[in-house]
C-alpha cells in the first residue's frame, strides 16, 4: 500500500511541523511569559513550586539558560510522556487531566454534528444537483446565506430564541451540574439535551458548505460520459444516480471535506464558547482568558492532532471509495 | 439469433427531426432530418464537428438533456415482432427497457464511458441486472465472461478497473457491454477517437465480425470519412443539421455529389488508396441561430451561384456516374432505400443557370479562392 | 473548425455566432450583479460612512434603548448608537477582509504558481509546505499568536489572518497553473525560450485570472468571519471597532439575557450579508471557471450549447 505510506508519511510531517511551531511560537514572542504567568500565578494561587517553574520553562523557553535545541528535546520528551504541565486555570490541576476532561465532549459534539452535516450535505447536494433547474435550485441562496452566517453568531440567535425566549433549551453548560457524569440514564439524557442547540448550530452553519460542493460536483459529474452511459443503459434512476453520479460526485467532496475539518473545527471552538460547552474549545478560551500558556499550547496540539486524525480517515475513506488511489500514490 | 438476419426491413425510421437547443436565440442542431436504418447494415453518419450528427444519436436514444430538445419529427423503433414503438413518446420504465435492449449506445472514445470507481463486472453486470431483474447472480457473473471474450479480453480482467485497462481493451469492454442484451442497434459515437490506428483497426475488424454473428444494424457517426468508407454499407453525410448527401459506400467514395462530400473526400488521407493532394475545406459552418433558408454550404462552395444564396435545396435523387444530370430530380425522395440522394442545386441546371460543374462532377473539391470561377 | 486533417477532433458546439459577446465588462449574471452591487454598498459605507454618523463612542443619555426614531437600531449598554457603531464596524472588517484577503492571495499566487511553473523539486517542497499548512487548524493557531502578541491591532491580526490561510488557494492554483503550462502556446512560447517570469505574467497569470478572484473572495470571506469570531472571543484589535468586537461587547453585557436583540442581531446579519454577496459573486466566477455549471438559466450565454450533447473536450 504505497498510497498509505505516503499518507501516513505526510501526516508525521505535517504532526512534526505542529509540534515545532508550537514549541517555536513562546520562544520567537516578545516578553517572557514565563514570568508573566508566575506572577499571575502567585496572585492566584499562592507559592508556586520550583518544579512547575521548571515544567514551565520547558514548556514556553525562558531566558536562555539552555540552548534551543536542548529545550526542544526536553519539550518533545515530555510530549511523548504526556507531560503538559499544569495548567494555571485549574491550578494545580495538570494540563493534561484538564484535557482528558474536556476532550470528549467536543469530540461527541464536534464529531458527530460534523458527520451528520455533511452525510446531510451530502445527500441533499446530490438530489439537488440531479434535479437541477427546479425548485431544488432555489435552496441554493438559502444554504449560501447559512453559509455565510457565523457560527458563533448562529447559536447566538438559537439561544435567544429557543432558549431565552422559548425556553425549549438550557442556556450554557454540558448537562445539569447536579448530576453524576457517567453513564446513568439521568446525565445521558442532560447530555443530550444540553449538546442539542450546540450541535444544531454546527450542523445549520456547516450544511450549506457540502450542500453546495456536492452540487456542483454532481452538475459537472452529470455530463460525464459514464453517466449517459449509465442512463443509455437503462439502469433504474437511483442507481445512475448513487452508483455512478454521486460516488463519483462525492470523492472531490471527501477531499474538501478534510481542507474544511480544520475551518469546521475553529467554528464548532467559538460555538462552544457561546454555550459554554465543557469542550476542547471553551477549555481554550479559558486558557487564553487566565493567560494558561501551558494549557492553551496544549490545546492547540491536541485540537491539531485531532483534525490530523480526522484528516487520515478521511484519506482512508477516499481510498475505499476511489479505486484509483489504490494504484497511484501520491495526490 | 439468426431471426436478425432479415436484413432489408427497416428497424429505425427518423422522419422529419427537429433538435433546439433552447438558448436565447436558439441553436437549431437538427433540422427536419430524414434517415432510415435497415436490419443488419451498417450506416455511417459523417461530418464535420458541429453538424447535429451527434445530437442526432442522443435524440435516437432520448440522453437529450435541457436545453436540448425534441421539437418536431419522429423515431420509430421496428421491432423484431412487426410492432412499431414511438420512441418519443416512451417514459418511465418503457423508456429504461427501450434502451439498451434495442439500441445501446458506444460513446465517444470510450475513454470515460467506464465508471471509473466500479469494477469492469459491476458494470457489465448491472445492464443484466436492470433488465433481467428475475436473474441469478451467477448466471450474470457466467455472461460476464462470456461477453468478454467474445470480444478477445480475458475473463479475469471483469475484476480490473477500468484506470488498469488500455484504451483499446476498454473500448472493447464497451463493446461487450453494448452486445449484453443482443441489442437491434447499435450507436457508435466517434468509436475510435483517441485510439491509434492499429487499433482502430482491430476494432473495427471485431466489430464487423460481431456484427456478422449477431445481426445488429450499426450506426457509425465520425468525422472520419475515409473511416466510414471502409466498413459502411450506406452513408449519410450530414452538415448544419442537415442530411446533404446519402448513398452506399461505394457511390459515395466513386461519384460523390455533394461540393461538401467531395471537400470532405479531399480532407482525409485514405488508409489503403493512393496517395492523394489533402485539402481543408476553407471556412466556417454556419451560424445554425440562423434558419438557413438557402444552401447552408453556399459560402463555402467553391460552384456556388446565385440561387444557392437564395433558395435552400432538396434532398433527391443524384445523378449515377457520367450521366447527365436528372431534370427536375425527385420532390419525394426515399430515404434509406439505397438510392443515392444529394442536395445541390448544381445538378439541376434550369435552377443552377448552367450545367453542373466538371470538378463536381469528376468529384474533385478545390477550395473556393483557387476555383471561384464555375467551370463552362 | 475547418476540417484539415484526419486527427481525431473533439467535437465542438454547434457553431454560433459572436464568440467574444460574452467578454464585457459587466457580468450578465444576476447573481453576480447583485453581489456586486451588496459589496459597493458596505464598501461605500465603509468609506463615508464613519463621517457621516456621531455617538459610535462615549457615553450617551439612554442605554439599551430599543429601535426607535433617534436611534434606528437602540443603544448599547453605555447609550451608544448601535447604528453608528455598525457603520463604524464596517469599515474595521472590511479592512481586516481586505488587508488579510490580499496577503493569503499574493502568498497563495506567489506558492501555487511558482511551484506549478517550476515542477520538480520546488514543486514537491512548496507543496508539502501549503499541505501541512492546510491540515493545521488555523484559528487555535491564530488565537494563540494573537495573544502572544496581546491583541497587536488590527493590522497585526490581519497578518496573523492572511499568514495562516493562503494554503488552499495555492493548492487550487498550482493545478491550474500545471494544466495552463501543458497547454501548446504556453509550451510553444517555452520551448522559444521566453523568460520565465515572463511566461508567468503573460501567459500563465492572465488564464489564471478567474480562479485567482474567486480565491481572493473566498480569503476576503474567510479573513472576516475569522477576526469576528477572534474579536467575539475578546482576542481582536482594540483599535478599531469591528463586527465582532461589536458581539464581544454585546456579549459581555448580557446582551442576550436581557434580551436586547438589536444590539447582537445587526453585525451578525452585517457579516452574513456581505458573506453571502461574497458567495453569490463566487457562484457565478465558478461558472466562468467551470462552464459545466451554467445552467439552462442563463439562457443568454450559448456557449452552453456545447455541454448537452458534446459534454467532452479532448482529455
Amino acid at each position: 500500500m504505497r498510497h498509505l505510506r505516503r499518507k501516513l508519511a505526510f501526516y508525521l510531517v505535517a504532526l512534526w511541523a505542529a509540534v515545532t511551531v508550537n514549541f517555536l511560537l513562546p520562544r520567537l514572542m516578545p516578553g517572557d511569559p514565563v514570568d508573566a504567568l508566575l506572577s499571575r500565578m502567585q496572585q492566584t494561587g499562592g507559592a508556586v513550586s520550583p518544579e512547575a517553574r521548571q515544567a514551565l520553562e520547558v514548556m514556553l523557553g525562558s531566558g536562555g539558560q539552555e540552548n534551543l535545541a536542548a529545550q526542544y528535546l526536553t519539550y518533545l520528551g515530555n510530549l511523548l510522556r504526556g507531560d503538559f504541565g499544569v495548567s494555571a486555570t485549574y491550578f494545580p490541576t495538570p494540563v493534561s487531566t484538564v484535557l482528558t476532561q474536556s476532550l470528549p465532549w467536543t469530540l461527541v459534539l464536534v464529531g458527530l454534528s460534523t458527520v451528520v452535516s455533511f452525510v446531510l450535505g451530502v445527500t441533499l447536494g446530490a438530489l439537488v444537483g440531479w434535479r437541477r433547474g427546479r425548485w431544488s435550485d432555489a435552496l441554493v441562496p438559502a444554504t449560501t446565506f447559512l453559509a455565510a452566517v457565523p457560527y458563533f453568531w448562529l447559536a447566538l440567535v438559537l439561544v435567544f430564541v429557543f432558549g431565552a425566549t422559548l425556553g425549549l433549551f438550557p442556556l450554557t453548560g454540558g448537562y445539569d451540574y447536579g448530576l453524576e457524569v457517567g453513564f446513568s440514564g439521568p446525565f445521558l439524557a442532560s447530555a443530550l439535551h444540553h449538546g442539542l442547540l450546540p450541535a444544531i448550530t454546527i450542523v445549520l452553519s456547516s450544511v450549506g458548505t457540502w450542500l453546495l460542493g456536492m452540487r456542483n460536483m454532481t452538475v459537472s459529474t452529470m455530463a460525464e460520459d459514464y453517466v449517459l452511459t449509465a442512463q443509455a443503459k437503462g439502469l433504474r434512476p437511483r442507481r445512475v444516480l448513487v452508483t455512478y453520479a454521486a460516488r463519483n460526485a462525492v470523492i472531490p467532496s471527501l477531499a474538501s471535506f478534510a481542507i474544511s475539518l480544520g475551518f469546521v473545527v475553529s467554528g464548532s471552538i467559538v460555538t462552544e464558547a457561546v454555550f459554554s460547552y465543557p469542550g476542547i474549545g471553551f477549555t481554550l478560551l479559558q486558557a487564553v482568558q487566565n493567560n494558561d500558556y501551558p494549557l492553551m499550547q496544549a490545546v492547540f496540539l491536541v485540537i491539531t492532532l485531532a483534525v490530523l486524525g480526522a484528516n487520515l480517515l478521511v484519506d482512508l475513506l477516499h481510498a475505499v471509495i476511489d479505486p484509483r488511489t489504490r494504484q497511484t500514490g501520491g495526490r | 439469433m439468426g431471426d436478425h438476419h432479415d436484413t432489408g426491413r427497416p428497424v429505425l425510421s427518423v422522419r422529419g427531426l427537429r433538435v433546439d437547443y433552447q438558448l436565447d436565440p436558439p441553436v437549431h442542431a437538427v433540422r427536419d432530418l430524414s434517415l432510415v436504418l435497415r436490419r443488419g447494415e451498417v450506416l455511417g453518419v459523417a461530418g464535420e464537428s458541429g453538424c447535429g450528427k451527434s445530437t442526432l444519436a442522443y435524440a435516437v436514444n432520448r440522453l437529450l438533456r435541457p436545453p436540448a430538445e425534441v421539437v418536431g419529427g419522429s423515431v420509430v423503433f421496428h421491432g423484431p415482432d412487426g410492432h412499431d414503438t414511438d420512441v418519443l413518446a416512451l417514459t418511465g420504465e418503457a423508456l429504461r427497457s427501450f434502451r439498451w435492449r434495442r439500441v445501446a449506445m458506444v460513446f465517444q472514445g470510450a475513454m470515460n464511458a467506464l465508471n471509473p470507481v466500479l469494477t469492469i463486472h459491476t458494470q457489465l453486470t448491472d445492464v443484466l441486472a436492470a433488465h433481467e431483474p428475475g436473474s441469478r447472480r451467477r448466471d450474470r457473473a457466467r455472461r460476464c465472461a462470456e461477453l468478454l471474450s467474445l470480444v478477445g479480453v480475458h475473463p479475469d480482467r471483469a475484476r480490473s478497473y477500468p484506470h488498469e485497462l488500455s484504451g483499446g481493451m476498454r473500448q472493447r469492454v464497451m463493446i461487450a457491454m453494448a452486445l449484453a442484451l443482443n441489442p437491434d442497434v447499435l450507436v457508435m459515437d466517434e468509436p475510435t477517437t483517441a485510439l491509434d490506428v492499429v487499433v482502430q483497426r482491430d476494432i473495427l475488424r471485431e466489430l464487423g465480425r460481431l456484427r456478422e454473428r449477431f445481426g445488429f444494424a450499426l450506426v457509425l457517426i465520425t468525422h472520419d470519412l475515409s473511416l466510414l468508407l471502409e466498413i459502411s454499407d450506406r452513408i449519410a453525410v450530414m452538415y448544419a443539421g442537415r442530411v446533404v448527401e446519402e448513398g452506399t459506400a461505394t457511390r459515395l467514395l466513386t461519384a460523390p455529389r455533394h461540393p461538401y462530400t467531395t471537400g470532405l473526400l479531399g480532407s482525409f488521407p485514405s488508409l489503403t488508396g493512393p496517395r492523394q493532394d489533402m485539402r481543408g475545406i476553407p471556412g466556417q459552418p454556419p451560424d445554425l441561430t440562423q434558419a438557413l433558408d438557402h444552401c447552408a454550404f453556399h459560402d463555402r462552395c467553391p460552384h456556388r451561384r446565385d440561387v444557392c444564396a437564395h433558395q435552400r435545396p432538396p434532398l433527391g435523387p443524384a445523378p449515377a456516374a457520367g450521366e447527365h444530370p436528372t431534370p427536375g430530380g425527385g420532390e419525394h425522395p426515399t430515404p434509406g432505400g439505397g438510392a443515392h440522394l444529394v442536395a445541390c442545386h448544381a445538378w439541376h441546371p434550369d435552377r443552377y443557370g448552367a450545367p453542373a460543374p466538371t470538378a463536381l462532377r469528376h468529384g474533385t473539391f478545390r477550395p473556393t479562392h483557387t476555383a471561384e470561377v464555375v467551370d463552362p | 473548425m475547418t476540417v484539415t486533417s484526419g486527427r481525431p477532433g473533439a467535437p465542438t458546439p454547434p457553431a454560433v455566432a459572436a464568440p467574444g459577446a460574452r467578454r464585457r465588462w459587466m457580468p450578465r449574471d444576476g447573481r453576480a450583479r447583485v453581489g456586486l452591487a451588496v459589496i459597493a454598498g458596505f464598501v461605500l459605507v465603509a468609506v463615508v460612512g464613519p463621517f457621516l454618523v456621531t455617538g459610535a463612542s462615549g457615553i450617551g443619555p439612554d442605554p439599551l434603548a430599543p429601535p426607535s426614531a433617534q436611534h434606528w437600531l437602540g443603544t448599547t449598554q453605555t447609550g451608544q448608537d448601535v447604528l453608528a457603531q455598525l457603520v463604524v464596524a464596517t469599515r474595521g472588517s472590511l479592512l481586516v477582509g481586505a488587508l488579510a484577503g490580499l496577503l493569503a492571495t499574493v502568498l497563495s499566487i506567489v506558492v501555487g504558481v511558482v511551484g506549478g511553473y517550476v515542477g520538480g523539486r520546488v514543486d514537491e517542497a512548496l507543496s508539502l509546505l501549503s499541505n501541512v499548512t492546510l491540515v493545521i487548524p488555523s484559528l487555535p493557531l491564530v488565537i494563540l499568536v494573537t495573544h502572544y502578541l496581546d491583541g497587536g491591532g488590527i493590522l497585526a491580526i490581519s497578518v496573523v489572518i492572511g499568514l495562516t490561510s493562503w494554503a488552499a488557494s495555492a493548492r487550487v492554483l498550482r493545478a491550474q497553473t500545471r494544466s495552463v503550462r501543458a497547454r501548446d502556446h504556453v509550451a510553444a512560447s517555452r520551448a522559444l525560450g521566453e523568460r520565465p517570469w515572463r511566461m508567468v505574467l503573460v501567459e500563465v497569470v492572465p488564464n489564471l485570472l478567474p480562479v485567482i478572484a474567486a480565491q481572493f473572495v473566498f480569503a476576503v470571506i474567510f479573513a472576516i468571519l475569522t477576526e469576528a469570531g477572534l474579536s467575539f472571543l475578546g482576542l481582536g484589535g482594540v483599535d478599531h471597532l469591528t463586527w465582532g468586537t461589536m458581539l464581544y461587547f454585546a456579549q459581555n453585557a448580557q446582551a442576550l439575557a436581557i434580551g436586547a436583540w438589536w444590539w447582537f442581531i445587526p453585525p451578525g446579519l452585517a457579516i452574513a450579508l456581505l458573506g453571502c454577496a461574497l458567495s453569490l459573486l463566487n457562484l457565478s466566477l465558478d461558472e466562468v471557471i467551470n462552464p459545466r455549471l451554467r445552467g439552462s438559466r442563463s439562457r443568454r450565454d450559448r456557449r452552453a450549447a456545447r455541454r448537452p450533447a458534446q459534454p467532452r473536450e479532448e482529455r
